[in-house]
């Protein structure tokens, strides 16, 4: 509680957690909040040129290139962009903790052989692996999401893996192992709990990640798939608007840049509370 | 030292191996099948089943795995059924515009990078070291996308100063590698700073400050050799990310390199020509980062020694 109470004492952790408790808030309640339905069009949702609405009257955040309303759009997309991002990072977050520890305790073959596979995955450049998975499987919320996770465990498994070698080495599992506690009674029980700061670290840092991956994916078309709006997809489909239309893009990229920055900040905060050796350093 | 380096090379050979392995799955085994793709829609079974024997597809996975690995070590990376053209020439056509822009963009990032991580380690603690922290969070939260397209608006449409995209002239480098370098120097600043503010804390930076040399002095001959070490094996990860990045750059910014031919190819769903371009990168990223840990003991004599 008092780690709790230290984070929220740094103004960038704070600020950073109000913006995340509310988007997080505004996507749960969305259809409370949001003042149209997202997907419809309307009529006088386009100028008499056809052409986009600016914010500010009838539509706060102005309309999009079909005439729909931007805000409605991105408290619903702020519902897709969180949900990918939070399954995504789950999966990988259990990967590459499973992976890295069972490594890190075995040791031996299965142990290198598991590391060397993600030396392997290390190799692959993580936007075009995404991208590659994408184009075979033909996505859908959760494929992008799993793909994500795919490319993403590999990080958390080598961080995990370093500190379970050495966790492994200390008396006190030696001791226990001596006593008698199975192999997963040791992992379980006495090895994971010494992971968990490091792997909340990186699960809050993970997210950062993880949301830009689907915004990128979905910017390049084959991310989450319109009419269902995502922060990614509302950049990608009004893209060709940005010169007279600003708005449509950089509303909802100012949007991916401060949630990514916020879990980014809020990581960061955890990782020097919790491990004071790096405080200040990194 | 030779042991170090024979074995970083086997490694490094092992790792390409097994990279070739995955793509190979990934192209030949998991799409729908190649040879319906070939033949159209409206093909006869039998003409399928005759592109099937003829790209050996009938033959048992480790054959034709030995078949991809022959082929590949000749330089053949596959064949784009939709572009009707060898990815591999498809590839090399596009190399030159690529590695223009990535060391452009690396001399940039290296140079706001360190300058500012150097900047930030000196003022440690006040103003100037916050608002540079800050700065560099706000770059590695950035996705390429919005900062190319944030950047090309402000000054391609609205101040005019470059060309909106293209290529040619060396004015139609500058945004695109401006854009890499500064979404990349965020990183750099930071662990240029870490890195600053370990070796300034050393007993020799202490004697130095107590003989009244100037920071600065202190900085350029005796931190920054030092400060540098952690930098070099960076370079090495830095160009996996640098592929990635290329790939949304280049494609908003027009830029002809290999890049753009994966985003067209994502957009037909091309997969030998992603597959190539995903081959091409990770033997970039296994080299970029050999060659790191290979110049890493000369730059770092404490490596020699172990």
């Amino acid at each position: 509680m008092t780690t709790f109470r230290r984070i929220l004492r740094r103004k960038s952790a704070l600020l950073s957690l109000i913006f995340i408790t509310i988007i997080t808030t505004a996507a749960i309640i969305a259809p409370l909040i949001s003042p149209f339905s997202p997907n419809e069009q309307f009529k006088d949702g386009l100028s008499l040129q056809g052409a986009p609405i600016a914010p500010g009257g009838n539509y706060l955040f102005g309309t999009d290139l079909l005439g729909r309303d931007l805000l409605s759009r991105l408290i619903y997309g702020a519902r897709t962009s969180l949900t990918v991002g939070i399954i995504a990072n789950g999966v990988a977050v259990i990967v590459g903790t499973t992976v890295g520890i069972i490594a890190g305790y075995s040791k031996g073959r299965v142990g290198a052989l598991m590391m060397r596979f993600t030396d392997l995955m290390m190799a692959f450049p993580a936007l075009l692996l995404a991208i590659t998975l994408a184009a075979i499987f033909s996505p859908s919320l959760l494929i992008v999401a799993l793909v994500i996770a795919m490319v993403n465990w590999v990080q958390i498994a080598r961080v995990v893996y370093s500190q379970a070698v050495s966790i492994s080495e200390r008396e006190f599992v030696t001791a226990t192992r001596g006593l008698g506690a199975t192999n997963s009674r040791v992992l379980t029980r006495h090895i994971l709990p010494h992971l968990l700061p490091t792997v909340l670290v990186y699960a809050t840092l993970g997210i950062a990640t993880t949301v830009l991956l689907e915004a990128t994916l979905s910017f390049l078309g084959i991310g989450v798939r319109p009419p269902t709006p995502s922060w990614g997809n509302i950049i990608f489909e009004n893209q060709t608007y940005f010169i007279t239309a600003p708005w449509l893009v950089f509303i909802p990229g100012t949007l991916i840049i401060l949630l990514a920055l916020s879990f980014n900040l809020l990581g960061d905060a955890l990782r020097d509370e919790l491990d004071p050796t790096q405080r200040g350093l990194s | 030292m030779i042991g170090y380096l024979s074995r970083r090379i086997a490694q490094s050979l092992l790792i390409l191996l097994g990279v070739s392995f995955i793509t190979f799955l990934l192209l030949y085994i998991l799409p729908a099948d190649p040879a319906v793709q070939i033949a159209g829609r409206s093909a006869t079974p039998e003409t399928v089943a005759n592109i099937r024997s003829q790209l050996g597809l009938d033959q048992p996975l480790f054959i034709q795995y030995f078949h991809y690995m022959t082929n590949l070590l000749q330089g053949d990376l596959g064949r784009s059924y939709l572009q009707k053209s060898e990815v591999s020439s498809l590839i090399l056509s596009r190399l030159g515009p690529t590695l223009t822009l990535m060391l452009t963009a690396i001399a940039i990032e290296l140079l706001i990078g360190l300058t500012l991580g150097i900047l930030a380690a000196m003022n440690r603690g006040k103003v100037v070291d916050k608002v540079l922290m800050v700065l560099s969070f706000i770059s590695v939260s950035a996705p390429q996308f919005i900062a190319s397209i944030l950047i090309l608006y402000i000054f391609a449409v609205k101040l005019g100063w470059f060309p909106i995209g293209g290529y040619g002239t060396p004015a139609h480098l500058v945004l695109p590698a401006l854009t890499l370098g500064l979404l990349g120097s965020g990183w750099y600043s930071r662990v240029m700073r870490s890195s600053m503010l370990d070796v300034l804390r050393q007993d020799y930076i202490r004697t130095a400050r107590a003989k009244g040399a100037p920071m600065l002095r202190i900085i350029r001959v005796h931190a920054f050799k030092n400060a540098i070490i952690p930098i070099i094996a960076m370079i090495g990860l830095d160009i996996g990310i640098f592929m990635s990045g290329i790939v949304v750059v280049e494609s908003v910014f027009g830029w002809p390199g290999i890049g753009q031919l994966a985003w067209q190819a994502i957009q037909r769903v091309d997969i030998p020509i992603i597959m190539g371009v995903t081959l091409v990168s990770a033997i970039a990223i296994v080299l970029g980062n050999l060659i790191a840990d290979l110049i890493a003991p000369f730059v770092d004599p404490r490596i020699r020694v172990n």
